[in-house]
């Protein structure tokens, strides 16, 4: 059984290739079984799989297929070999079922779009490269999936190409994901000098026998790999490119949010965790740069109007809890929460996908409202939605994940008080911006009329994620409320216990309650604000430093700004001026003395025959003169 | 005999030979003169063959001479189809109005 897993990873390769090289000859119909099709079959074997690893795990509670060895130069030989264990099986799971879902869902989004197989093509290529990034068993190979992820996310951004701001959009994420790309480069090139192997465990194994904790080298290298996963996750600074990754269809802002692409950070850190534990001061900026990306996402998604931004802040935020709990070494913490927000944003982006295709490509929720009649599937599907991100209390998937960050937060030896005030107050403002977003959709008077509702195709998986944004949750109970730790059970293999500090239940429940009035005060201040009292928003917009501010925000923090004045002007004026560069200036000028030789010589050429003759006779007697004088 | 004509006096005649015949060459339009003068170039340098070897008693420079006149027979032959064909493009024999290859 397990020695068939390679099959996860190549079957949505094989989709990929057979509509690349077939995809015009096919019929809509086949395109979408074989693009649905690969990504469902990867799901099966891994639902497979997943509950072969939980009734008999392999020893060691690792499994290492090892296909062919990739390269063999002077003692650096990465193996073609895939890795399962609990982490990479919980990626897995998400990846492929939750691309699934998507896959199916995008059968009925893009059915009246002419490039349909190129569209299928690029999602099993992103599919599979995300798999090949989770299974890598050595660096190299991960490192090959991660570019294979940002090549196919420029592709699918900028998949409505004939627009050239998405074409703009695609190469913004592309180059800015660059950056991190390149640090995280450096750092294997770092790993592999001084530890003289990329194969994952055993690097991990010795890093840790090698490099004392806090050591320069390990400072550096952990300190390069978290510029890559910064790139990939959208976290500060690197956080630009993801609001503008809108640009692409709204599946593809599904698959990028949900399963694949920005959880790629997360998993990079919780992968080489051994690294990272021996940098505590790297460990601490990762908590740090998670909790202030979350508050300022936070604030940034008050303010937007486009449905799809507000879930694009809304993921920059929750991947800065997931970076959070990283930093304070809850690792399972931030995996599940990475589990548990795959199900809800993939809802979330779904629902604003089945509204914007009824609402005719409109997605400024200030033209929407009232579609809470029209719509109920997506209507009470968003909501589940929405309450989980929310982290609605007791019955929702977020709420759980997210209090055990918040809880380990807290009392992590290395987090703190301060972590958990960032957090609760990102929980306040989720419950604001949340609901502020369902309450302009679905209520109040209704300003575009809907046209046709969505098909089954968006609706199956619709219902499908709500139920596991419901449910997903309970695979990890607090203590305070059953105390049922499946998941980090299950994640204990791979991952350790985050190092908390003995704590007793009842301030666990206390901080509890504590998170849970912030999330309710949040969502009560939407209801008020943007249901009951619209009359106090106009009121504080009409103040010159309100306005100002929502501005601000509105621009996200002005970081865009930022980057303009700070190095895309500076580069496009060094560019300007160095444009005749003076290599150039050599080569163009050999080129003009070339050209002035020609001319001048092409005069002797008269075409007369006794002109030659004379040149001749006069070269003659020239040839002699030397002969017999010299 | 042999003996009586100084070498000096018969690469005399050839040198002033082969000058006129130069000169004539750089001077005439004609093609056909120029043909010409490009024989007697031609034998201005057989000539100084003919005498190099009376003057050192060897056949070599008659046998040279020979190859000179083969070879002026065959040039000839060209040259005086090409002056056919000249004559039919030009409708003259005028050899500068042919510089169409002027650079």
């Amino acid at each position: 059984m397990f020695g068939l897993f390679w099959l996860v990873p190549a079957m949505p390769f094989a989709g990929f290739a057979i509509l690349a090289l077939m995809g015009s000859r096919l019929s809509r119909n086949a395109i979408a079984s074989v693009g649905a099709g690969t990504v469902g079959v990867s799901a099966v074997i891994s639902l497979g799989l997943g509950l072969r690893f939980l009734l008999s795990p392999p020893s060691g509670h690792a499994y290492t297929l090892t296909l062919w060895t990739w390269i063999d130069v002077a003692g650096f030989t990465p193996h073609f070999a895939l890795y399962l264990d609990a982490l990479s099986m919980v990626m897995t799971l998400i990846v492929t079922v939750v691309g699934f879902l998507i896959h199916v869902y995008s059968i009925e989004y893009m059915r009246d779009d002419p490039a349909y197989s190129r569209f299928f093509a690029y999602m099993n290529l992103f599919v599979g490269s995300m798999l090949m990034l989770v299974l890598a068993d050595n660096l190299l190979l991960l490192y090959l999936g991660w570019e294979g992820v940002g090549l196919c996310s420029y592709l699918l951004i900028g998949f409505w190409y004939s627009n050239p701001a998405n074409g703009r959009a695609a190469m913004k994420a592309f180059i800015v994901t660059r950056v991190g790309d390149t640090a995280m480069a450096l750092g294997l090139f770092l790993l592999f000098t001084k530890l003289g192997t990329l194969d994952i465990q055993e690097m991990m194994q010795r890093a840790s026998e090698q490099w004392p904790v806090g050591s320069g080298i390990a400072v550096l290298a952990a300190a390069l790999l978290l510029g890559g996963a910064v790139g990939k996750s959208g976290q500060l600074p690197l956080q630009v490119w993801l609001p503008d990754a809108m640009a692409g269809p709204t599946p593809v802002s599904a698959l990028i949010h949900a399963a694949t692409m920005v959880t790629a950070g997360v998993y990079l850190i919780a992968r080489t965790h051994t690294v990272f534990e021996l940098a505590p001061p790297v460990l601490m900026l990762v908590a740090v740069v998670g909790a202030v990306t979350l508050l300022l996402a936070g604030f940034a998604a008050l303010t937007q109007r486009d449905i799809k931004r507000v879930l694009a802040y809304s993921t920059i935020s929750q991947i800065g809890y997931m970076f959070l709990a990283l930093g304070v070494g809850a690792y399972s913490a931030a995996i599940f929460h990475l589990f548990t927000h795959a199900f809800f944003k993939a809802l979330l982006f779904m629902g604003a996908g089945a509204i914007i295709l009824a609402l005719h490509h409109e997605q400024d929720m200030f033209k929407m409202g009232g579609l809470r009649k029209q719509m109920p599937v997506v209507f009470w599907t968003f909501l589940i939605g929405a309450m989980s991100l929310a982290a609605l209390p007791l019955v929702t998937a977020g709420f759980y994940s997210k209090d055990m960050i918040l809880y380990e937060a807290w009392s992590s030896k290395i987090g703190g008080p301060v972590f958990w005030l960032a957090g609760c107050v990102g929980a306040v403002i989720t419950g604001l911006y949340t609901f502020r977003m369902v309450i302009l959709t679905f209520f109040g008077e209704q300003k575009t009329a809907p046209g046709h509702g969505p098909g089954p195709c968006i609706k199956i998986p619709l219902i499908i994620l709500a139920l596991f944004s419901t449910i997903a949750g309970f695979l990890e109970i607090p203590r305070s409320l059953g105390n049922v730790p499946l998941f980090s059970d299950f994640l204990e293999a791979a991952l350790p216990h985050a190092p908390l500090t003995e704590g007793s239940v009842f301030i666990e429940a206390l901080l509890q309650v504590i998170a849970i009035c912030g999330v309710l005060t949040g969502v009560a201040a939407a209801i008020i604000l943007f249901a009951r009292r619209q009359e106090f928003i106009r009121s504080l917009m009409a103040k010159p430093w309100a306005a100002y501010l929502h501005e601000f925000w509105f621009a996200g923090w002005g970081f865009d700004a930022l980057y303009n004045a700070l190095f895309v002007q500076p580069y496009i004026y060094i560019a300007r001026v160095n444009k005749d560069d003076f290599t150039d200036g050599f080569y163009s000028g050999l080129a003009r003395i070339t050209a002035a030789f020609h001319r001048a010589l092409s005069v002797t050429q008269t075409g007369r025959l006794r002109w030659y003759m004379m040149g001749i006779a006069a070269g003659a007697v020239i040839v002699l003169a030397i002969v017999v004088f010299l | 005999m042999i003996g009586a004509i100084p070498m000096t006096h018969g690469l005399i005649v050839a040198a002033v030979l082969f000058a006129l015949g130069l000169v004539g060459l750089l001077v005439r339009r004609n093609i056909i003169y120029m043909l010409m003068c490009i024989e007697i170039m031609l034998n201005a340098a057989g000539l100084a063959f003919i005498v190099a070897a009376s003057r050192w008693e060897q056949p070599d420079g008659q046998i040279m001479f020979i190859i000179i006149l083969s070879t002026a027979a065959a040039e000839v032959a060209v040259g005086l189809a090409l002056v056919l064909r000249f004559y039919s493009r030009f409708k003259t024999l005028d050899a500068d109005i042919a510089n169409d290859m002027r650079g």
